[in-house]
């Protein structure tokens, strides 16, 4: 009995909900951590940038208008949909990570298990975040956390599940949309973590994913003026200062790499407050 | 029936200028290595005081005192930091009369704001933080000190700025090296003297007076752990620009370009006063003002007529007289700017229109000036003024208007007025602005925060949220 041949997976990029291949024709070959080949993987280019940063702002107020309750059923599905998938990315993280299936697993339960923490703090932070203020007059006075707006996310390079997950869910949990640049090195769970997210009523465009070299993508990401904030973990330190520097051009907020991450420690609310804006609102009260 | 005003002159007598002033370095107030320039009274031109000019060199010694003194400072109990700015703050109050003088002096701002606005949130500022000193465990940020403090301020609300910067950074446990802006330093130096008068320890507060290279000397010093900045978007950029691959905290309170949306249902009496107060209150030197009106149509005409009536009886002259409402600009300079972009917005089709008034001779005076016929293009619409010029926009639904509101960089603040409850917030929710003011504008509060989206900064100063910008993050 001759043994099938297998089909395999095309991983294309994720924009807007669909899965188009780079705009620029090209593609760079993927191994894995013993240097075998895995796959060949779209090498997104400036405009499959721009194109990224357009469907983000076009779902921007949708999904920040949508209910907390509403963000974090569709992040809780997310969690569901990943569960459901688990073997798939249990290979996907082997085959990126060179690790065991049995620590492969571990990180796909803790991806897992960090979207679910974060669906929780939708309609949570708010609370945490605003404030009634006790202005001196007669005057209703109400502090309230809003999304950013638009968020650039360079990925970290190790953690292609875990970490991918641990930098999108704070973003997209208050409202923000985002454009992910994937690891560069292990890019493929992210294009398989889209396909999750295109499965759990997250509306297209609410998270883009690129896949391709880092180094030339994030600086036309951190200098897109309608970019309103960056997170950098992912950039080393020559890339996160000359990203930081194209980013002053205006006034994006900028998370700056804090060394080596532990994505397994508590990762408190700072990934989420660091793209939170505070509006305050004033009015008289009389009769 | 018309009203004749006597002159009612605040006295000057009150504060006593010093013909020249140092710098406040570790408690003490040291000559300047750099050449000394003059602050004048921008109502009158006359000189007021000569300025030491700080140097790199003099800023880093300050940067040292306060290094030095940031041992001692965060070591100290919060509760007895709190003990510190109380004492600010009763001293402020005890000097109130003289501060607020010395500020219309060098600012040019009507002695009414000076007394009723500036002096008594600068005192409450310090109350607040003062409070907060001992209680930081209980807000959410954590309870570490960065460690020193650079802060640049304007020259719109020199003693308020200062406030806003110092009063959370102390009580937090950082030390302070802060540059007031160049053309109103005499109340910084007033308050170096309250700083010694509270037996504030030494090198806690310092103040370095100069130009933009002093800032610059300030913000990019190495051993500077936190930017503090409040200033026009141009240098908040240059700001980021030169922070970025290090580890310094920013914080940055730019510029605005504040849209004011007066619905059809408005009360347009009050509307009428919530215009005035958003656009002229200070020479509309507010990085918040009201400068773009956008009116419903179907009102346009009929509030346009009551505010032009409005605006013939305000009375500018003499920042000192106690009936003035509008002051003299605060520089030559800012006063070719605002010249410069009016003249822009008649060469680029719109309607100018002030009340009769006459200007005095001397000083620098601008009218109080509202465009009609602005459409978003033209740079009245788009660009800050920083002045007594208001641009008058129009509109037909919530939607037009929420979304002309946004089509600017700015996201400073914002006003609207209706008797709808359901739609104050709906527009509340929908503008991208730090601050949004429902039936009344430029309200400030020592308890709430204060601060910008997009292009007019990051951070929030003034409540619980003016502490995070102090604090080393948790996480």
């Amino acid at each position: 009995m001759s043994e099938r041949l297998s089909v395999r997976k095309t991983y294309k990029l994720y924009i807007g909900g669909a899965f188009p291949r780079s705009e620029s024709g090209r593609s760079y070959v993927v191994t894995g951590a013993k240097g075998e080949f895995l796959a060949n993987a779209s090498k997104a280019s400036r405009k499959d940038v721009r194109d990224a940063v357009t469907a983000a702002r076009k779902a921007f107020p949708g999904w920040s208008a949508a209910t907390a309750y509403n963000r974090g059923q569709i992040l809780y599905r997310i969690a569901e949909m990943l569960e459901g998938r688990r073997s798939q990315f249990v290979s996907e993280v082997a085959e990126a990570d060179g690790v065991s299936g049995k620590k492969a697993g571990e990180l796909v339960d803790a991806a897992v298990d960090r979207l679910v923490w974060y669906a929780g703090w939708s309609d949570k932070i708010s609370s945490l975040r605003g404030s009634s203020n006790p202005v001196a007059g007669p005057y209703f006075n109400l502090s309230t956390p809003e999304p950013t707006g638009v968020v650039g996310i360079v990925a970290p390079p190790m953690g292609p599940l875990f970490g991918l997950v641990s930098v999108i869910a704070p973003v997209i949990v208050t409202g923000n949309t985002c454009v992910v640049i994937a690891s560069e090195r292990a890019p493929l769970p992210s294009i398989t973590l889209a396909e999750v997210l295109a499965t759990s009523d997250l509306p297209g465009g609410v998270v883009n994913i690129l896949t391709g070299s880092s180094a030339e993508m994030a600086p036309w990401l951190a200098g897109h003026m309608d970019v309103n904030g960056i997170d950098l973990t992912g950039a080393d330190a020559e890339l996160a200062q000359k990203c930081e520097e194209l980013a002053a051009e205006n006034l994006k907020r900028v998370l700056r790499p804090n060394g080596k991450t532990d994505w397994a420690a508590d990762p408190g609310t700072g990934r989420m407050t660091a793209f939170l804006e505070t509006k305050t609102v004033w009015h008289p009260i009389g009769i | 029936m018309i009203f004749e005003y006597a002159p009612a002159p605040e006295s000057r007598d009150v504060v006593d200028i010093r013909p020249s002033y140092g710098l406040f370095i570790n408690g003490e107030f040291v000559d300047g290595s750099g050449t000394p320039f003059k602050t004048v009274n921008p109502a009158s031109e006359e000189t007021l005081a000569e300025v030491a000019s700080a140097t790199e060199a003099d800023v880093d010694r300050a940067v040292q005192a306060a290094r030095k003194a940031f041992g001692v400072w965060s070591a100290l109990p919060g509760s007895e930091r709190a003990k510190y700015l109380f004492r600010i703050a009763r001293i402020i109050q005890e000097r109130a009369r003289e501060l607020a003088v010395l500020e219309s002096l060098d600012n040019g701002k009507p002695i009414k704001e000076s007394r009723d606005v500036d002096l008594p949130l600068v005192a409450a500022h310090f109350f607040y933080y003062a409070g907060w000193a001992d209680k930081l465990a209980y807000a959410g940020y954590g309870t570490t000190p960065l460690g020193v403090a650079g802060q640049v301020i304007p020259w719109n609300f020199p003693l308020l700025m200062l406030a806003w910067k110092i009063a959370p950074a102390l009580a937090c446990g950082n030390t302070v090296v802060l540059k007031p802006a160049e053309t109103t330093p005499l109340t910084a130096l007033l308050f170096a003297e309250i700083c010694q008068q509270a037996d504030l320890p030494p090198g806690v507060v310092n103040i370095v007076t100069g130009a933009g290279e002093t800032g610059a000397a300030v913000v990019g010093h190495p051993d500077v752990d936190k930017v503090a900045f409040t200033g026009s978007t141009e240098v908040g950029r240059l700001i980021a620009k030169s922070v970025a691959g290090t580890n310094k905290k920013v914080t940055l309170e730019l510029g605005g370009k504040a849209a004011n949306i007066v619905f059809d249902d408005a009360a347009i009496d009050q509307a009428v006063e919530g215009i005035v107060t958003g656009i002229f209150f200070n020479q509309g030197h507010v990085c918040c003002a009201g400068s773009r009106l956008l009116v419903q149509e179907s009102v346009a005409e009929e509030l346009l007529s009551s505010l032009k009536r409005r605006l013939s009886t305000l009375r500018l002259g003499d920042p000192l007289d106690k009936n003035t409402d509008i002051g003299a600009i605060n520089s030559a300079a800012q006063l070719a700017k605002i010249r410069e972009l009016s003249d822009t917005g008649e060469a680029e089709g719109a309607d100018r229109w002030s009340p009769a008034c006459s200007l005095p001779d001397k000083g620098f005076w601008f009218p109080p000036t509202v465009f009609t016929g602005v459409s978003q293009s033209h740079r009245i619409a788009r660009e800050e003024i920083f002045g007594p010029v208001l641009s008058v926009l129009t509109f037909r639904t919530p939607a037009e208007a929420v979304e002309k509101a946004n089509n600017t960089p700015y996201g400073l603040s914002a006003g609207v007025w209706t008797e709808k409850a359901s739609r104050m917030l709906w527009t509340a929710s929908k503008l991208r602005a730090g601050v949004v003011w429902s039936n009344t504008f430029n309200k400030f509060d020592p308890t709430s925060p204060f601060g910008g989206y997009k292009e007019s900064g990051y951070g929030r100063e003034g409540g619980r949220h003016g502490l995070e910008a102090y604090l080393k993050e948790i996480s």
